[in-house]
């Protein structure tokens, strides 16, 4: 696999393989923290970004290798002009893998499609945003030890969700995966996901505004911001921005082995007298970002 | 009415009726200094009315761009007054600077020097995405 767009760039398979190396990772850390000694990670944020980015750091870190990058266009070439493909051309240059976010949506294809080293998309605008999924993957086997057979609540944001974008994407390819899909009208997800993913593949999914009324046939409630930087108008932002607010009341109903995620950051969507329940997994699925990424690198530069 | 017959050039048949001024537009006929006559409305025993363009010259035409617009096109080439040559256009799998992405979102939007790409996603309902941003090109 030369570069990772999009979650449908891995087939169930290398996903399976890549999990099943995150969990050794995750037991065996020392065995891997010399792997990559003597590679570079660049790490190429045309968008602000804390979590990734520094995910994608501490995974090269921790397998031994070193990185560089930047963390805004301001700070980059593109503040003169310059496009995405002499950018990545110039860069690879310098590293042997590149994990790039950008705000427009196709840019890392476009970087793919020039690159001498592998690419990976750490989010492009309201499009992809692949290792996000991986992360979710992960989550989702390790908390509740399987990917098939799961009832998915998704919140929120559906609309520019990329998380939420990708991650029906990855589930439709697993067995009796069924969808609660939790938005406000103006935030429904697009219409080429239902096309495309959803009816194409016979997946059984229900929209509905009201995040209370399927809550006790849950397995997973995936949570999301709505995110300001996606709206061209601020007042449809304001007015949509806490439509959801999960709260321990709201949670009553819900099954005991429920599993609260969310790829953060949070807003106010999910109350902070959530965060000690022990169905709330966000904090440890950010940690499991880092391993599935460390697995993804090792892939791509293909070290044993 | 009639149409002079040609003698050497295409003869683009089972046009949509009220498509045949989108289709002379899109091939850049307007460009070309032979005869072109665009029949709109004529009689068709099987679409009830449709039209034609009679282009009085051999030309390389792009299929894409019919096959695009109307796939139930037939194209006719006309040589020495025979009819040499009949065959119906595809949809094809991709375009390439045909339609322009609309989403303000997408890397095209900003970077004007990359071609606009659209692939057939969905051959039943003939729906063509942004190669970039898998955005949907409006249906011609």
């Amino acid at each position: 696999m030369k570069n990772l767009i999009d979650i449908k760039d891995l087939n169930v398979e290398e996903i399976e393989e890549l999990i099943k190396v995150a969990k050794d990772i995750i037991q065996n850390k020392e065995k891997y923290s010399h792997k990559c000694d003597g590679k570079k990670l660049a790490t190429l944020f045309f968008e602000p970004s804390t979590r990734t980015r520094l995910s994608f750091e501490a995974a090269m870190m921790d397998l031994g290798g070193n990185v560089l990058g930047f963390s805004s266009a301001s700070s980059s070439s593109t503040a003169k002009g310059e496009s995405v493909a002499d950018t990545i051309r110039t860069v690879g240059c310098y590293v042997d893998i590149i994990a790039m976010r950008h705000p427009k949506e196709g840019a890392p294809l476009v970087a793919a499609e020039k690159s001498v080293v592998p690419i990976i998309n750490a989010g492009d605008g309201g499009h992809n945003h692949p290792t996000q999924t991986l992360t979710d993957l992960l989550t989702i086997k390790c908390e509740k030890g399987r990917l098939e057979d799961l009832t998915i609540g998704l919140c929120g944001d559906l609309k520019f969700g990329r998380t939420v974008h990708s991650l029906i994407t990855a589930m439709s390819r697993y067995k009796n995966i069924k969808f609660v899909l939790i938005s406000p009208d103006e935030l429904k997800i697009p219409e080429y996901l239902k096309e495309d993913v959803l009816e194409k593949n016979n997946i059984e999914f229900i929209e509905t505004k009201d995040i209370e009324e399927y809550m006790d046939k849950l397995d997973i409630l995936y949570m999301t911001r709505v995110q300001k930087e996606r709206f061209f108008n601020e007042e449809d932002y304001i007015r949509l921005k806490d439509y959801y607010i999960l709260n321990k009341e709201k949670l009553e109903k819900a099954k005991k082995d429920l599993c609260i995620m969310h790829p953060l950051p949070r807003v106010n969507e999910i109350s902070i007298d959530v965060d000690d329940d022990p169905r709330a997994a966000y904090f440890r699925q950010v940690e499991y970002g880092k391993y599935i990424r460390m697995a993804l690198i090792l892939k791509m530069l293909e070290v044993k | 009415m009639n149409i002079d017959s040609i003698k050497n050039g295409i003869v683009i048949d089972h046009i949509k009726a009220k498509k045949g001024m989108e289709i002379y537009e899109a091939l850049n006929l307007q460009e070309l200094e032979c005869s072109v006559a665009i029949i709109t409305n004529a009689k068709s025993k099987k679409m009830g009315r449709k039209d034609i363009i009679k282009i009085d010259k051999s030309i390389d035409i792009d299929l894409d761009i019919l096959g695009y617009i109307d796939p139930d096109i037939t194209i006719n080439i006309v040589k020495d007054d025979k009819l040499i040559k009949k065959f119906h256009v595809t949809k094809p799998e991709k375009i390439v600077n045909i339609v322009k992405c609309q989403n303000p979102r997408c890397i095209t939007s900003v970077e004007k020097e990359l071609d606009q790409v659209f692939i057939l996603t969905d051959k039943e309902k003939q729906i063509y995405r942004c190669k970039y941003c898998e955005g949907r090109s409006f249906n011609p």
